[in-house]
């Protein structure tokens, strides 16, 4: 996105930005203090950042952070272990492919976490809830581009490949499948983001996990100042988890 | 997923051609395993519950006036959500779009923002706009938001600039300038932005629904899960299922584009 074009130019609007944010904190505090946003609602942005330094000190967000980043980390495997099989297998069966590829693309449409109740009944308030809605929603997105990432190979290599007698998997693995990795990798950032959202979202809902009970256990005992905390706690552990992302797919390719 | 495969079968034809044949084949199969399945007792009956049981759960969901008044209830928030989000969306993306600067001060943060579960915003929403449709309206407007907005802020970006001068040489007014040139150019990504937006703007309201609500889809869902309903969730859940399909499709039909979700997922972050 807003990636520096000449150097010089981009300090001002990254400060104008800055300072946009900080002023509108501070406008808050004022109308919060003067009483004209409703104290009872909104409470003063320096309380919040009190209360984010009491819940890391007391809600133990550590072991919090290191449940959801499990459950990630397990639908993630998931993610990867069923998605790029399933677009390989795709891309191999051609017809298969054209009867099931809007399927899979109409599926990444649906409200999938939605079914969350139905895992509620089959594996109960359990990790494995939240684990297989993570992975439900994280599939299409990878299934698709590596998919696409197969087809979109340059005949070119594919010839190269042909030119030295490789056998089907000597191609497939030793061009094929490397030449599509980058389209894999995007696939797989943005299945994982989509899986990380759902999890943490159930984690919230159906009040069981790690980071998103935080915020439901705040917001029941009317702790306001601690309920904004725990949320802006959770959205920046978001963003840090979708910068890592993107950096390792940067990295990767 | 089974029962859902069965709403986007096509009707046989008396010649198949070998894709549909593999359609109705896997559909088949699927259907048949699930059978099986419920009839064998591996798992609770009542997780898997037998087709015909399904089928006419499905029939008194879509006799059941109860059904309809609460999809009146969530197509409302959810349009409330797509068209306050939506034009929220549009305004912050035009400006964004159209500025180097605005769109290097401010447009990494909606950047950031855009992929966070916003349904953890809920508590703050209730608070807000109270436990009625106003919170879910605005978890749908909130969720609707980001993609409108990035998808409108890259749209405008990638516009000829050639087209852009004919308005110019035309000297058309500003508000002509959106009229007649930016908008007509945009709206491949501004429909994709829409579409993105409404689907997430649709889980939004769905989701704040099954947390706390008396009435819409989602208080259905999670009625159903409640009593222990199984065949009526199953039903609930075709249904939602099918209607999202189809508005998404009839959507990136106006858009005049093939719907493909994850290559517009990235535009989205």
């Amino acid at each position: 996105m807003a990636v520096p074009r000449q150097a010089n130019p981009v300090v001002l609007p990254v400060l104008t930005g800055l300072a946009t944010i900080v002023a509108a904190i501070a406008i808050v505090e004022v109308l919060v203090r003067l009483a004209v946003i409703n104290p009872y609602i909104v409470p003063r942005p320096s309380e919040v950042v009190l209360a984010l330094g009491r819940i890391v000190a007391e809600e133990g967000v550590v072991h919090r952070f290191l449940v959801t980043a499990g459950e990630g980390l397990a639908a993630a495997v998931l993610v990867t272990g069923i998605g790029i099989p399933a677009g390989i297998v795709l891309y191999r069966y051609r017809l298969l492919r054209e009867a099931v590829e809007t399927w899979v693309a109409a599926m990444s449409a649906a409200p999938i976490v939605l079914v969350y109740p139905l895992f509620l009944v089959i594996f109960g308030r359990s990790i494995w809830t939240i684990v297989a809605i993570g992975t439900l929603a994280g599939l299409p997105p990878v299934i698709l581009l590596t998919l696409e990432g197969l087809t979109a190979v340059r005949p070119v290599l594919v010839n190269v490949g042909r030119s030295y007698r490789l056998n089907g998997w000597q191609q497939f693995t030793k061009i094929l499948f490397p030449a599509a990795l980058p389209s894999i990798f995007s696939g797989l950032r943005i299945g994982l983001i989509f899986a990380m959202i759902n999890i943490v979202g159930v984690e919230f809902l159906i009040n069981f996990g790690g980071l998103g009970p935080l915020i439901n256990e705040l917001a029941e005992r009317y702790d306001m100042p601690g309920t904004y905390a725990a949320i802006c706690f959770v959205v920046l552990v978001s963003i840090c988890f979708f910068l890592v992302v993107e950096r390792l797919e940067k990295w990767l390719r | 997923m089974a029962p859902l495969s069965d709403t986007s079968s096509p009707a046989g034809g008396l010649r198949m051609n070998p894709v549909l044949g593999i359609r109705l084949a896997i559909i088949v199969v699927l259907l048949c395993l699930w059978e099986i399945v419920a009839r064998s007792g591996l798992l609770y009956q009542d997780v898997v519950p037998p087709l015909p049981a399904i089928g006419r759960a499905l029939v008194a969901l879509l006799a059941s006036g109860e059904f309809y008044s609460n999809l009146t209830i969530t197509a409302y928030e959810v349009a409330l959500s797509v068209v306050i989000g939506g034009l929220l969306g549009l305004v912050v993306g035009f400006v964004l779009g159209g500025s180097l600067f605005m769109e290097v001060a401010y447009e990494r943060y909606l950047y950031y923002l855009g992929p966070t579960p916003k349904i953890i915003f809920f508590p703050i929403m209730i608070m807000w706009f109270g436990v009625g449709t106003g919170s879910k309206i605005a978890m749908g407007a909130l969720s609707c938001f980001f993609p409108v907005a990035l998808a409108t802020a890259t749209g405008m970006r990638q516009i000829a600039p050639i087209l852009i001068r004919v308005g110019h040489s035309f000297r058309a007014s500003p508000s002509q300038m959106i009229w007649k040139i930016y908008l007509p150019a945009m709206r491949a990504p501004v429909v994709n932005g829409m579409r993105l937006g409404f689907g997430i703007a649709l889980i939004g309201v769905l989701l704040a629904e099954t947390k706390l609500s008396k009435e819409g889809l989602g208080f259905l869902v999670i009625q159903n899960y409640q009593l222990f309903d199984m065949p009526a969730m199953y039903a609930l859940l075709i249904v939602i299922f099918a209607l999202a399909i189809v508005i998404n499709a009839v959507i990136s039909r106006i858009g005049g584009g093939t719907p493909k979700g994850v290559r517009n997922a990235k535009s989205s972050g």
